[in-house]
């Protein structure tokens, strides 16, 4: 007979609890060695050898960020909103921190699972505009409010695409609990049933973190840093740590929802820890992805990014929509659904690629370029 | 307290519902100005409506101070105008001052002389270009693309005479001191590995879809408009005109040497700007090799020069193309050690004027781009 046994909701507020700061504290650690991580990876694609002198291989190069940015002076501009300022970075994190309580890192890993999930996942991390919001308009600085204005109209409009796309897979798992939609995985991940959701998710993903090439709100050779322009010392911090926590988040978020989460492949046969491994794994190769395409492509400008959006992606995540529609209420072969959505998927593709290729048209330059000859001059 | 009128305010003054334009200030201490340049900007939402450049941040003097030293001494200065192509600058000053004393300079020490500059517009083509990529929103990696073979660059400077980015060189008269023995097959090779490198540069910008499409179309200049505004180098070039002073006004070794000028497609809008460099970066390589090739031997200083360089009554005006345009150099000698003047017209000054004319009408984040498509160096603008 012990004590909480008298009070029955107790050992659930504990269990919550102690998964919470657990959850918390590993989102920390991943988070520091994130942004090592960023670092070494960006300067290998960049011929440098990134941090090397803060420990073994500048290993802890994280530490000794996170013990400067805590003992940074806490800077507060005369011009800035004082409470709206202050906040805003708090504002910010929150919601990610939110999220991370319905992720399943493995089948019976997380916070809680929720029968509405999927919803809650977007729902929150939809919350994180005002937080960039505040800091924009709080800071009384030009380029602070230009950068938030900019992560205002970027955010509100591919969270649209992103939201269709998951809808999508929604349609098809009948349900928005993610460990139910993980289970539905057992044997091929969503990726291959809807390849356009996919690659939407992706993309407006990326404008989400606003990560290159979407990086327009913080774009540091235009308007050095946006929102996060005032911001010193722990606020600074504040926004560091909710930029990397929700690529995580995402990131895990992305492959519980497309490839198959701790369930795919045969992870529902084997114990927690291959889960857990299969999670960090997909996280991972996420998060390089996305470094990946940062360390190689210019930014967007606000006007094709925007066009991008609506003329691109939402018109085609509503195709994949109606798509689903279709081929779910009149119960058509499971294999059309792949079928219609790598062709969108392979049309998409396609289109960027064939732009791609179109490279510019300068016979005169790259006549010269190329094989020189005689002087026409 | 905020930084736009408030409500009441604003109301208080205008019956209408209005926008008002905002001014940001970019510069002095900004990473798309390159240097120590400011650009007031007034904008209305994302839009350039007025762009007032400031500049002198860095203003040293420079012919003033030519005017109270030695010729030689002198020399030193002149590095310093074009920072990031150091010879081709040394290059003007002696030529200014050898054609004011009428100094006869030796063959070998013009082809090397040539060699030098060609490499030092590699050097500061490779930063504009990698600039240009990071200001166009490519993290670093274009810039430290380039910046690998500029540093080889400035190695093979180091090797030859003692100094990367100001070497001093040159001498009125000729050169310091010969190449060192074992200069030609490090040359070749720094030559494929510029070639390597411009060929990863071009993969890495020009084959992506995005720097080509911000690029396209952006403040197009005519030939006529690029012309009434002065502007010269790879900027006239690209609105489809073949002005090149080594070609035009042949100095130098220039007349025996085998290159092309490479020109845009005549729109003249920066993706045509940035091409231009290329090309002309992989066009230097080439001239870089034939002279190798045609160097001949000899000394590399004129012998017969005195201790002490004394110039009489003599005027002229050496036209040069510079890394970024014309750089030309008026000079004055009323006799003694020093010059009576010595003038110069920088390009990027030149160039820079244009700014306000191509920035208004376009988006903030394009007038960074337009600013690095400009090339300019602040110590050349601000002499």
């Amino acid at each position: 007979m012990s004590f909480g046994d008298h009070i029955p909701w107790l050992w659930a507020w504990v269990d919550v609890v102690v998964r919470v700061v657990i959850v918390a504290l590993v989102m920390t650690l991943i988070v520091m060695y994130l942004t090592y991580g960023e670092r070494k990876f960006l300067a290998r694609l960049q011929m440098r050898l990134g941090p090397m002198r803060t420990g073994p291989w500048g290993l802890l190069q994280a530490i000794a960020d996170t013990f400067k940015l805590l003992t940074k002076e806490d800077l507060r501009p005369a011009q800035a909103d004082r409470w709206v300022f202050e906040i805003a970075p708090y504002a910010t994190f929150v919601p990610v921190l939110m999220v991370l309580v319905t992720l399943p890192f493995a089948r019976d890993w997380g916070v809680r699972n929720l029968s509405l999930g999927m919803f809650y996942v977007f729902a929150a991390l939809g919350l994180n505009i005002v937080g960039i919001l505040m800091a924009g308009l709080g800071s009384g600085n030009k380029y602070a409010l230009l950068g938030g204005l900019r992560a205002a109209a970027q955010m509100i409009s591919y969270e649209i695409p992103l939201v269709i796309s998951l809808i999508s897979v929604a349609m098809i798992a009948q349900s928005l609990d993610l460990n139910v939609i993980t289970e539905l995985q057992h044997r091929r991940p969503f990726v291959v049933l809807q390849p356009l959701g996919f690659v939407i998710f992706f993309t407006a993903m990326l404008s989400e973190l606003h990560r290159a090439p979407f990086d327009i709100p913080v774009a540091e050779s235009e308007i050095v840093g946006g929102f996060t322009v005032e911001y010193s010392g722990i606020r600074w911090s504040m926004f560091q740590l909710t930029e990397y926590a929700s690529m995580w988040a995402w990131s895990v978020f992305g492959s519980v929802v497309f490839l198959g989460g701790w369930e795919w492949p045969w992870g529902g046969d084997v114990g927690w820890g291959y889960q857990l491994f299969l999670t960090f794994l997909k996280s991972f190769l996420w998060i390089a992805s996305v470094l990946w395409i940062r360390g190689t492509v210019p930014r967007l400008r606000i006007d094709q990014l925007m066009s991008f959006c609506w003329k691109v992606l939402l018109p085609l995540s509503l195709v994949q929509l109606l798509m689903n529609g279709f081929i779910i209420v009149y119960g058509w072969p499971q294999e059309l659904l792949f079928a219609t959505s790598a062709v969108g998927a392979a049309g998409l593709i396609g289109f960027i690629v064939m732009r791609g290729l179109h490279r510019p048209k300068t016979p005169s330059l790259v006549g010269t370029y190329k094989q020189p000859q005689g002087s026409s001059a | 307290m905020t930084i736009w009128p408030t409500e009441r305010e604003y109301l208080a003054e205008t019956d209408a519902f209005d926008t008002v334009d905002m001014t940001i200030n970019v510069g002095p201490a900004h990473p798309a100005t390159h240097g120590v340049f400011r650009m007031i900007l007034t904008v209305d939402g994302e839009m350039v409506v007025d762009c007032e450049p400031v500049i002198g941040y860095l203003h040293r003097g420079l012919e003033k101070l030519t005017e109270n030293a030695d010729y030689r001494q002198a020399m030193g200065w002149w590095d310093r105008t074009d920072y990031l192509a150091g010879m081709s600058c040394e290059m003007a000053y002696c030529m200014a001052v050898e054609k004011l004393g009428g100094i006869e300079v030796p063959e070998r020490a013009e082809y090397i002389r040539v060699m030098m500059a060609e490499l030092s517009r590699i050097a500061s083509h490779l930063i504009a270009v990698g600039s240009f990529g990071q200001d166009v929103g490519s993290f670093g990696t274009s810039f430290t693309y380039a910046w690998r073979e500029r540093e080889r660059i400035y190695d093979f400077f180091e090797e030859v005479a003692g100094d990367r980015m100001f070497p001093t060189y040159l001498r009125p008269g000729g050169l310091q001191m010969d190449l060192p023995e074992n200069y030609e097959p490090r040359l070749r090779w720094l030559i494929n590995s510029i070639r390597q490198g411009i060929d990863d540069l071009d993969g890495l910008l020009t084959g992506n879809e995005i720097f080509v499409e911000r690029c396209r179309g952006l403040s197009p200049v005519t030939t006529e408009r690029a012309i009434n505004l002065g502007l010269t180098g790879p900027m006239i070039r690209a609105t489809g005109y073949r002005w090149d002073i080594r070609r035009a006004v042949p100095y130098s070794v220039y007349d025996q040497l085998d290159f092309e000028i490479p020109i845009g497609n005549g729109t003249g809008d920066v993706l045509d700007r940035y091409l231009v460099r290329m090309a002309e970066m992989y066009q230097s390589t080439l001239i870089v090799e034939q002279c190798i090739e045609k160097l001949p031997g000899g000394l590399v200083l004129n012998p017969d020069l005195p201790k002490t360089l004394r110039i009489d009554d003599a005027e002229c005006y050496i036209r040069t193309e510079g890394t970024k345009g014309e750089y030309s150099v008026y000079g004055m000698a009323r006799g003694g050690n020093k010059p009576y003047r010595m003038k110069l017209r920088s390009p990027s000054f030149c160039n820079l004027s244009a700014l306000k004319e191509l920035v208004v009408g376009h988006y903030v984040a394009d007038a960074v781009i337009i600013l690095g498509s400009l090339d300019i160096v602040l110590g050349e603008v601000d002499k």
